[in-house]
């Protein structure tokens, strides 16, 4: 009987493992049959490409994770991230770089801080609170460019062509940008509290945590990522039309989750939502190289969010079900 | 330095102008355990949550050594030494054994900047989880861990912050009786070791062997306290209810003659969880079902019910094969089924009583070809069945399932089964977590039923409430049935004996 019990929960990890690997396993086979259907497609100077395309998902993804990792959801970053590259290109244009990162970064963790405070302060679900905040920043955003085209200033787009030690800047910023977040979150009080918050929030207050100081923090992080992701695609595109950032919470929703974050809160981590980005880029950039149809790209993309989701919920099903379903022997 | 450690006098707290804590005094001393014994809603939890800091008190003093103190949140409450072990655990299954004991005070690598010493993490950890006999390593994910170690995993989280007063709440009631023993011996080592402890339970038989002094709360004021000697079990039970129950049981007349068999099973296994169980349950009878945690009770009752799956037998109900995996076919069969985790599968915590009693009727309740239902009418069917078993609350479609106390939850629970008329009802620790007036209350509604001819199937953990209730006890162990007890064999050492024998 004993023995039973071992290979039924053995068949019942390895399903847990082969969803863990489902986002892996998606990826194989989207290259196989993007490389077989186009010859471009599996080339070094493409993948090359693809990393780099890919690092502003990225690197918003990654401050997605910290939200998604207390059980919140940032709806808005599509939108501060055009409210940045509008203030980027209009108000500190002549600025080096060195001043001029740090003042954009600070107008990200003040549009996270607004997000936030709207959660913290009023206890709003996260979900609304940034779907307001997703109208409201373009909006003002359009404002303030009144809907035309912001180019950027040459440093800005300087940053975007050139390379440091054989690799595109956007690579190193996001490399940065994913060291620091991944010691955060594994090396400090401050990250392991994050996967206790999201774990239990109730449990978490109890343990003597300042559950609102951090929810409150991530979304300053998720924001000044958003930040960051800006100034990566805007120095890429050298300038931010009004729709820059239209739609990004997509993909980069879509990058966090397929990466192994939870929609559920407590786990993920910054590894898998790289991973995951390089997943939707590779998407993208296969279907660019088959030349197919641009009204497909959402149907596309929406039927990869929906796999993420569905893998999630299966996942979380099985680990619920491991926990409760085990018969105790007293020893 | 006096060995008075706690000296609580005065507390006064009111919700919302309902004073729920009247001029409550207490007293605690270095290296004691006191018992806090009361019904639910007699004050324990708002008392030991002002101690926690979880809530704040409207008057009254808290001295801890002399000086008066005020925690207004946890955090405040473990500097000051004091741990509050929750009945819900507060840990996180996603975190190390280790990062859970140190979640809010890491060890630091470098004295002012935030990143976590691991080894220092590791070393302090193993030495914590050692004083609590917890033989695991501090890196295996709590996720992994039983109930009764995830406790210990609590206690060495109190110790490693230097608590001075330990506040357990129920701290046994998802614990096996073996998890149990062992957290009674860390409990004394620890008041060997001059911790003080407040123990909250309803198990009186427990408080009783395990407390140097008692306290007992009714209607938020202190009725009864002093050295345990000056205590009996009846003499709590008075104190606790505030009148004599001269039985805990209600009587019930047993329903005599050969009755239809309603529920038959033979053979029903499914690896690691039960094996080849066989028995009959007659219309009219209380089978009782022991077992120690573990056993496959609750599975059992979840395979019976539709809600697990099961390899090889057969379910019969009167006569007819039920199928697998039906928990409606087994409702439409007459079946009902009281699940364990009252608050997680039992209720909606935030609808109304009558929305939690219609639930599982609102097919029957509609009519016509739309199937349209009548809110009023539903109300009404609600609050008839409600008022029949006393549910204590004024408004039945107004109220929060979440307001009421753990016996009225548990009420609603039965109600909402009560309405279907079931003529099979698997009740799985139908009194777990609440009081004793309360668990009278439950006892009767089961007599009712039996006495109008349904078949209860009653798991409990509680020997003595199944000695009181059934008519035949089937034993469990490991997944497979021990053996049957008829009522004139009835013995508590002889059930226990049959659960524990390998």
């Amino acid at each position: 009987m004993r023995k039973d019990a071992l290979s039924r929960l053995d068949s019942r990890t390895l399903v847990l493992i082969a969803l863990r690997l489902a986002p892996l396993m998606l990826f194989a086979i989207l290259c196989v049959a993007f490389g077989l259907l186009s010859d471009r497609f599996i080339s070094l100077a493409n993948f090359r490409n693809i990393l780099t395309q890919s690092t502003h998902v990225a690197v918003m993804a990654i401050g997605m994770t910290f939200v998604l990792l207390v059980r919140g959801v940032d709806l808005s970053i599509g939108s501060a991230m055009y409210l940045v590259a509008v203030t980027l290109g209009l108000y500190l244009p002549d600025l080096p770089l060195l001043v001029s990162i740090p003042a954009i970064i600070l107008i990200g963790v003040i549009f996270g801080a607004v997000n936030a405070s709207f959660i913290t302060g009023l206890r709003i679900a996260s979900f609304i609170v940034t779907l307001a905040t997703l109208f409201i920043g373009r909006g003002f955003a359009l404002y303030l460019s009144e809907t035309r085209m912001v180019f950027q200033s040459d440093t800005v787009q300087t940053l975007g062509r050139s390379s440091f030690v054989g690799l595109p800047w956007a690579i190193w910023i996001a490399a940065s940008v994913a060291a620091v977040a991944w010691v955060t979150l594994t090396q400090t009080p401050f990250g392991r509290q994050i996967y206790a918050v999201g774990a239990d929030p109730d449990a978490a207050a109890k343990a003597g945590i300042r559950v609102q100081a951090i929810v409150f923090s991530v979304f300053c992080i998720c924001g000044a990522c958003a930040a960051v992701g800006a100034l990566i695609s805007v120095s890429q595109v050298g300038g931010a039309s009004a729709t820059f950032g239209y739609q990004e919470e997509f993909p980069v929703i879509a990058a966090a989750v397929l990466g192994g974050t939870s929609l559920f809160g407590g786990r993920g981590g910054v590894i898998g939502s790289i991973f995951g980005a390089v997943l939707v880029q590779t998407t993208s950039n296969g279907l660019v190289m088959l030349n197919a149809n641009p009204y497909l790209y959402p149907l596309v993309n929406s039927l990869i969010i929906f796999v993420a989701a569905w893998v999630d919920g299966r996942r979380r099903i099985m680990t619920e079900r491991l926990e409760q379903r085990k018969i105790r022997v007293e020893a | 330095m006096s060995d008075l450690l706690l000296k609580v006098s005065g507390l006064n707290k009111s919700f919302f102008g309902v004073p729920v804590l009247r001029d409550v005094g207490l007293e605690l001393h270095r290296g004691a355990v006191l018992g806090l014994v009361g019904e639910n809603g007699s004050g324990k939890s708002t008392t030991m949550n002002i101690l926690g800091g979880v809530l704040a008190k409207d008057s009254g003093r808290v001295e801890l050594d002399g000086e008066e103190v005020a925690p207004t949140n946890s955090r405040d409450a473990l500097a000051l030494g004091i741990a509050f072990i929750h009945q819900e655990l507060s840990l996180f299954p996603n975190l190390s054994v280790e990062e859970n004991i140190f979640l809010d005070h890491f060890p630091r690598k470098f004295a002012r900047l935030p990143f976590v010493d691991r080894r220092t993490l590791r070393d302090r950890a193993q030495k914590a989880i050692e004083l609590v006999d917890l033989r695991v390593s501090p890196v295996t994910p709590v996720m992994r861990l039983p109930q009764g170690e995830r406790q210990l995993v609590e206690i060495a989280k109190a110790l490693s912050r230097q608590a001075r007063l330990i506040i357990f709440d129920e701290p046994t009631t998802s614990l096996t009786a073996r998890e149990t023993e062992r957290l009674f011996t860390i409990i004394g080592r620890l008041r060997a070791q001059g911790i003080s402890i407040i123990y909250i339970s309803h198990i009186l038989g427990d408080v009783l062997r395990l407390c140097d002094e008692i306290a007992v709360l009714r209607d938020g004021q202190v009725v009864g306290a002093g050295p345990r000697d000056d205590f009996t079990i009846e003499r709590l039970v008075t104190l606790m209810v505030g009148r004599t129950i001269d039985r805990l049981f209600p009587e019930r007349n047993p329903v005599s003659g050969p009755q239809r068999t309603a529920l038959s099973v033979r053979g029903v296994s499914q690896p690691g969880i039960v094996k080849d169980i066989s028995f009959d349950l007659s219309l009219g009878e209380v089978l009782g079902v022991s077992g120690l945690m573990g056993s496959g009770r609750s599975e059992l009752a979840r395979i019976l019910f539709g809600l697990d799956p099961y390899s090889e037998g057969e379910i019969r109900v009167q006569d007819a094969k039920l199928p697998p995996l039906a928990p409606r076919a087994a409702m439409d069969r007459g079946m009902a089924f009281l699940t364990e985790d009252r608050r997680g599968e039992g209720l909606m915590m935030e609808a109304s009583i009558s929305d939690n009693i219609v639930l599982p009727s609102l097919v029957e309740q509609s009519s016509g070809f739309l199937r349209w239902l009548n809110p009023s009418e539903l109300t009404k069917a609600a609050r008839d069945v409600a008022e029949r078993i006393r549910v204590n609350a004024k408004a039945v479609d107004r109220t929060a399932v979440r307001t009421l106390s753990g016996g009225n939850q548990q009420k609603v629970v039965i109600a909402k089964w009560l309405l279907r008329a079931p003529s099979i009802f698997i009740l799985d620790e139908p009194t777990r977590g609440i009081d004793v007036g309360a668990k009278y209350e439950v006892y009767k509604i089961i007599n009712e039923m039996v006495g109008a001819g349904a078949a209860v199937l009653f798991i409990s953990s509680e020997i003595e409430e199944l000695i009181g209730m059934a008519d035949r006890i089937m034993v469990m162990g490991r997944g497979e049935v021990r053996g049957f007890f008829s009522r004139g064999s009835f013995d508590r050492e002889t059930l226990m004996g049959a659960a524990l024998w390998e």
